[in-house]
């Protein structure tokens, strides 16, 4: 042993620590081979002591790899085993140490200590990373007393989790509250992480409530906060009254010890009155069978004579008021970016309402034509969009083939329709009505014939399905984005084909009046007829964008046609405003009664309906209706 | 006098008449058992649904109001009628189960036993406001005509005081039913959410009566409240009443120019019907066994002006004989009982295909019969129209015309 040293007291630079860390290996012997969470603490600590040289012993033991060769310890690597203290390679058969979870633990966090000061900064990361997964009081007095940090954001880094553990751990209260305070206005999770267990409570019940304790809250029983009978089941916990068991229990009891049709003297027949059944119970108490149970004026005298409070975990009211503050700060900034969320969340909807309606808006507002198959026809585009998908497999390519394709088929279908019943139905709006809803009814089974009731996919290529987010809750994905661009787009196509256009001004002759129109040379069934085509085409182009969202089923359509025509009647017979202030206003309120009663769809849309009921009231003929001349009588 | 002026009426009654007791004779508990207990069901529904038909054809084919909403009222006296039966028939069980041990229950016990059972299926256990009468029958009789009522007056009165018409008020109406649907989907408004009420068909007290008898009983019921709302609706529209409404449909504003009150009139007619339709629900349901808002769904109300399309609107036996005629059909297709057709290169099953027969049927009678199955009987009766050479009936575009005015 000794000329091995002397040996490797040649070889390496720093004979002083290994020596000792060999020494201490050699004292420490016996715990370090089979080391209890109880009494391994100084071991550790000295070994820690010996210097850098002690960290990868520490690691390996960690590890399970420090292990035994004859009676030398040694670090195993892979096959080869090398001496704890100097690292030479040493032959033979190596028995690996197995310390338990609890002695790993205390080892790790003596290692945080060397792992801070690690030469390779991806090692020091690590070791931060790892503290801030666990955090622990231990730790943090190694991160404060490591040395400086060289790398800019691994100081960063490591002043950041020193002032959240200073939140968390440090003794003294003035420390505390500045490292609250340095942390200012910010809403991170880490920091959230930190103030909420200063802020756990336990709920006590006690005749006084201890004078030093921190309160967060004194509870009156009977309060929404404490119902009655919680508060007496925590005098029960606390051993401060009797138990009162449920009515369940009595009943349980009284019928165990019933005896020749009675119980306590009290005939069963009349034991479906409650009052009796309590008299017999007494009756059995003063008896001394059972346990007497507390009354119910016994119940309300000690509700009232015992008090009753959540407590701070954490002793000091100045540092749980200022965490408050923080959180609260943080929730009122959560708060608006939320409300910016939602937003946008409401901007989304009512572009996928105004898609969907544009079409309506076209062919019940500009041609007074109420076309209930117009749901068929979103349907439709978006069938069109997935059999497009089936043929050509880039997605990219497929929607940019599925767009034009769903226009036309939904176009030609339009056409169709006009040229077959809707013409023959001319200012018979009621019939309209009737005729396209067996339309409708006939193609959805048709579709359901072909496509089956499964739902179908429409995937959106690669660069839709991501999600544009600014901070940390809002965020919007990016097909509502592009949906929001396309109603957009339509908007424009449609105010470009009404305004500039030959059609756009034979259509708007045609509204007007007809007859007139017709004696200018306007042909009006041909521009009824495109009309309806140019309608139902955008239908099928909605169809197309809600099926990258939505699941492409038979109903897809039947889903949105309320929608689309309240949307229509909402904004006003005729008008593209309209259209578009109404399905603002839907999709808006829509959204808006979702935040008031979380998590309940069905309640927005009940609630969204009965304002529209309510809304035509005052505007029977929308927000912005016809007028002059053209406008209906 | 009434019924010389009006000898359809005779001829109805005496038709129903002959059915009921035809398959009454031919029932399990009365006579041969040539017609299963099942199909006893059926034809006690259809005539419910008929019931409803002419309510529909009262508002819709008289006084033109396109209403896409009384299928509502119709599920609205369903649930009033449900929530007792459900309510009495788990109290009857519930105090046979607590009666099994030695101590009597509390009242407290059984009313919570009772909630338990019908609520533990939306996780609670207390019983909505809306169940407050649910333990009386009469009241809740009475429910099934007051809600139904109470809500259409309010709807009526908040839609046609501000003159919305046509096919605004369809839009609106339908509108209605969606939103009630969707109420009654969610599982806190108290009404069970999407499980709806069930075990319908077992009446509280009637336990010990087979179903055999039972649904005779009901068919009994449906004709003789069909036959009294056809006598009821054929007086009123042979009347002043009825000419008023009729030119209410034909053109609103000269009616209200004459000084006649439009809104009155249709607001009668509106809640009259809504009565109508709540009282064939609740006759309907209980033979149907279950109630779900899957029945309240804007589409239910459509093919109710289907049937009424179908069979001839304006005519109140046009209305009866679309409702049968069609649901008839439209369960034999469905039910699988209609024979494939084989058309060589594909097989026509009728399953699939008998949706798009009827939309299409519909599509067809609009265009080319306005006056639906019933034109076969003013065929038969040499009735012809007067011919208006295609003129309109009024000055404005909200005046019908002739081709509609016919229907």
């Amino acid at each position: 042993m000794r000329h091995l040293l002397l040996s490797l007291l040649l070889l390496f630079a720093a004979p002083a620590f290994a020596q000792d860390l060999a020494s201490v290996l050699t004292t420490h012997r016996n715990q370090i081979l089979k080391p209890s969470r109880q009494t391994i603490g100084p071991v550790i600590e000295a070994l820690a002591a010996a210097g850098p040289e002690a960290g990868p012993v520490l690691e390996a033991w960690a590890d399970r790899r420090l292990g035994l060769v004859d009676d030398r310890f040694v670090i195993l690597d892979g096959e080869t085993a090398r001496d704890a203290a100097t690292g030479a390679i040493v032959p033979g058969e190596a028995k690996a140490l197995k310390p338990n979870s609890g002695v790993r633990g205390l080892i790790s966090a003596a290692l945080v200590q060397f792992q801070l000061t690690d030469p390779d900064p991806a090692r020091r990361r690590a070791a931060l990373e790892a503290i801030a997964r666990q955090p622990d009081a231990s730790q943090l007095q190694a991160l404060r007393e490591a040395a400086p940090e060289t790398d800019p954001a691994l100081a960063a880094r490591r002043d950041r989790l020193t002032r959240l553990l200073t939140i968390g751990y440090d003794e003294n209260p003035e420390a505390r509250l500045a490292a609250i305070d340095s942390f200012g206005s910010e809403t991170s999770a880490d920091f959230q992480a930190v103030l909420n267990p200063l802020l756990a409570t336990r709920r006590v019940a006690a005749a006084s409530l201890p004078e030093d304790a921190n309160i967060a809250e004194e509870l009156s029983p009977g309060s929404d906060a404490l119902p009655g009978a919680e508060a007496y089941a925590l005098l029960v916990d606390a051993g401060l009254a009797p138990p009162r068991p449920g009515n369940a229990e009595v009943k349980a009891v009284l019928a165990a010890h019933l005896a020749e049709g009675q119980v306590g003297g009290v005939p069963v027949a009349e034991q479906s009155d409650p009052a009796r059944r309590d008299d017999a119970y007494a009756a059995l108490a003063a008896a001394g069978t059972v346990a007497p149970i507390a009354t119910a004026e016994e119940v309300t005298q000690a509700l009232e004579t015992h008090r009753f409070a959540d407590l701070y975990a954490e002793p000091n009211p100045e540092i749980t008021s200022a965490a408050r503050a923080a959180l609260r700060g943080m929730q009122t900034r959560e708060g608006m970016a939320q409300a910016a969320d939602l937003t946008l969340d409401a901007l989304s909807l009512a572009s996928i309402y105004f898609l969907a309606a544009i079409g309506l808006a076209i062919t019940f507002g500009v041609m007074g034509v109420i076309n209930m198959a117009h749901g068929e026809f979103i349907m439709m585009g978006a069938y069109t969009g997935y059999v497009v998908q089936t043929v050509i497999v880039d997605r990219t390519l497929s929607l940019v083939v599925a767009l034009p394709a769903a226009f036309a088929v939904t176009f030609l279908a339009g056409v169709l329709l006009y040229r077959l019943v809707i013409r023959h139905l001319a200012k018979r709006p009621l019939e309209t009505l009737l005729a396209t809803f067996g339309v409708s009814i006939a193609l959805q089974q048709i579709a359901k014939n072909i496509f089956g009731t499964q739902a179908r996919p429409l995937t959106a290529p690669a660069w839709l399905e991501g999600s544009i987010s600014f901070g940390e809750t809002v965020s919007i994905s990016s097909i509502r984005v592009a949906i929001f661009v396309l109603a957009l787009l339509f908007l424009g196509l449609f105010l470009v084909i009404m305004k500039r256009t030959r059609l756009g001004l034979q259509v708007r002759a045609v509204t007007q009046n007809p007859g007139m129109a017709a004696s200018m040379g306007i042909n009006p069934d041909r521009i009824a007829m495109m009309t309806f085509g140019l309608g139902s085409g955008i239908a099928g182009i909605a169809g197309v964008a809600i099926g990258l969202f939505a699941k492409v089923t038979s109903e897809l359509g039947s889903d949105y046609i309320v929608q689309s025509f309240m949307t229509v009647v909402v904004g006003g017979v005729g008008n593209i405003w309209g259209t578009l202030a109404g399905a603002a206003l839907i999709g808006g309120l829509q959204k808006g009664i979702e935040v008031l009663n979380p998590g309940n769809t069905l309640a927005a849309q009940t609630w969204m309906i009965l304002f529209i009921i309510i809304f035509i009231q005052f505007r029977p003929r929308g927000i912005m209706p016809q007028k002059g001349r053209a406008a209906e009588a | 006098m009434f019924i010389r002026k009006n000898p359809s009426v005779l001829i109805f009654l005496a038709v129903l008449a002959v059915f009921t007791l035809t398959v009454t004779l031919m029932s399990e508990a009365y006579g041969s058992g040539a017609v299963p207990t099942s199909m006893v069901k059926t034809l006690g529904k259809t005539l419910c649904l008929a019931l409803a038909a002419l309510a529909m054809d009262l508002v819709w084919g008289y006084a033109g109001i396109l209403s896409l909403g009384h299928m509502a009222f119709f599920a609205l006296g369903g649930y009033m009628i449900g929530q007792w039966l459900m309510y009495a028939r788990t109290g009857e069980i519930v105090a046979a189960t607590l009666a099994n041990a030695p101590i009597p229950p509390t009242p407290t016990e059984i009313s919570d036993g009772i909630a338990g059972q019908i609520f533990g299926v939306v996780g609670s256990a207390e019983l909505p406001l809306t169940w407050s009468f649910a333990g009386s029958l009469p009241l809740q009789l009475l429910l099934v005509l007051a809600v139904p009522g109470v809500f259409a007056f309010l709807f009526g009165w908040l839609a046609f005081r501000s003159r919305v018409n046509g096919v605004y008020l369809s839009i609106l109406t339908q509108a209605m039913t969606l939103a009630l649907a969707l109420w009654l989907y969610q599982n806190d408004s108290g009404f069970r959410g999407n499980n709806g009420l069930s075990g319908l068909q077992n009446i509280p007290g009637l336990t010990h009566v087979p179903q055999s008898d039972l649904s005779v009983w009901f068919l009994w019921a449906s004709a003789a409240a069909l036959a009294l709302a056809y006598l009821l609706a054929a007086w009123l529209v042979s009347g002043k009443f009825g000419s008023v409404i009729r030119a209410i449909r034909d053109d609103e504003s000269r009616v209200r120019f004459l000084g006649y009150s439009v809104e009155g009139y249709k607001l009668t007619v509106f809640t009259l019907t809504a009565m109508i339709c709540a009282i064939a629900g609740a006759l309907y349901y209980p033979q149907a066994g279950i109630i779900n808002p899957a029945e309240l769904a804007p589409i239910a109300s459509i093919y109710l002006a289907v049937w009424v399309a179908i069979g001839g609107r304006g005519r109140l036996y046009g209305a009866v004989i679309g409702a049968v005629v069609v649901s008839l059909l439209s369960s034999w297709f469905t039910g699988g009982r209609a024979p494939d057709l084989n058309l060589g290169l594909y097989t026509v099953k009728w399953v699939d295909w008998w949706q798009v027969l009827l939309g299409l049927a519909f599509v067809c009678v609009t265009l080319f019969a306005p006056r639906g199955l019933s034109s076969i009987i003013d065929a038969v009766k040499g009735f012809r129209m007067p011919n208006r050479r295609g003129r309109d009936l009024g000055p404005d575009l909200g005046a019908l015309r002739e081709k509609e005015a016919e229907a």
